[in-house]
């Protein structure tokens, strides 16, 4: 079993890890993010796959996400007002 | 193992922590956690795309439809990406 009594420069790895280690989560966040839009708009976008996406659907694809964020916000601070209003 | 240690730790070989092997583990790991949740949500799609009422084999056109099919999917994987990360950088350039 380690002996854990860290001096200063082995505390400062362990930090420096913890830091490391919190960016990479931030990244798999975001991945995370990608994949329940990209679920949510190719429903809304995509018809039938082609031989490549054309230029409506990637608008489309592109409109969908600013849209779903837009709505995120929106829902987001409607639902504070309720609830600092005292509404259940 | 060695080559690892060497780019990514912070001190030397004397810390208690292999902050190179243990970066590429973490980040090794969640590369196949997004590879998993890409294929399944895929599959999920282009089975509903390209196969109707399931037959005893999949046939020619649904072979063909099934890999434009992924093409296309990952293409928007792509493009939501971009677009996400360009909204974030709008926003955080607003803050």
């Amino acid at each position: 079993m380690d002996n854990f009594d860290y001096n200063a420069s082995e505390k400062a790895e362990a930090s420096e890890l913890q830091r490391m280690i919190a960016i990479e989560q931030q990244k798999a966040q975001f991945q995370a993010q990608v994949h329940t839009f990209t679920d949510v708009c190719w429903d809304k976008c995509v018809d039938s796959p082609g031989s490549k996406l054309d230029y409506r659907t990637e608008t489309c694809l592109q409109s969908c996400v600013e849209r779903f964020i837009d709505t995120t916000l929106t829902i987001t601070n409607r639902f504070t007002q309720m609830v600092q209003k005292g509404a259940h | 193992m060695d080559g690892f240690g060497q780019d990514f730790s912070a001190g030397g070989s004397g810390g208690k922590l292999d902050t190179g092997t243990i970066m590429e583990q973490v980040k090794v790991q969640i590369a196949v956690a997004n590879a998993q949740e890409l294929l399944q949500r895929m599959t999920d799609k282009c089975f509903k795309k390209c196969v109707g009422k399931p037959g005893s084999s999949l046939d020619n056109s649904e072979q063909k439809c099934l890999a434009m099919c992924m093409d296309r999917y990952m293409d928007s994987w792509n493009i939501v990406s971009r677009t996400y990360n360009s909204r974030l950088q709008r926003e955080r350039a607003r803050m």
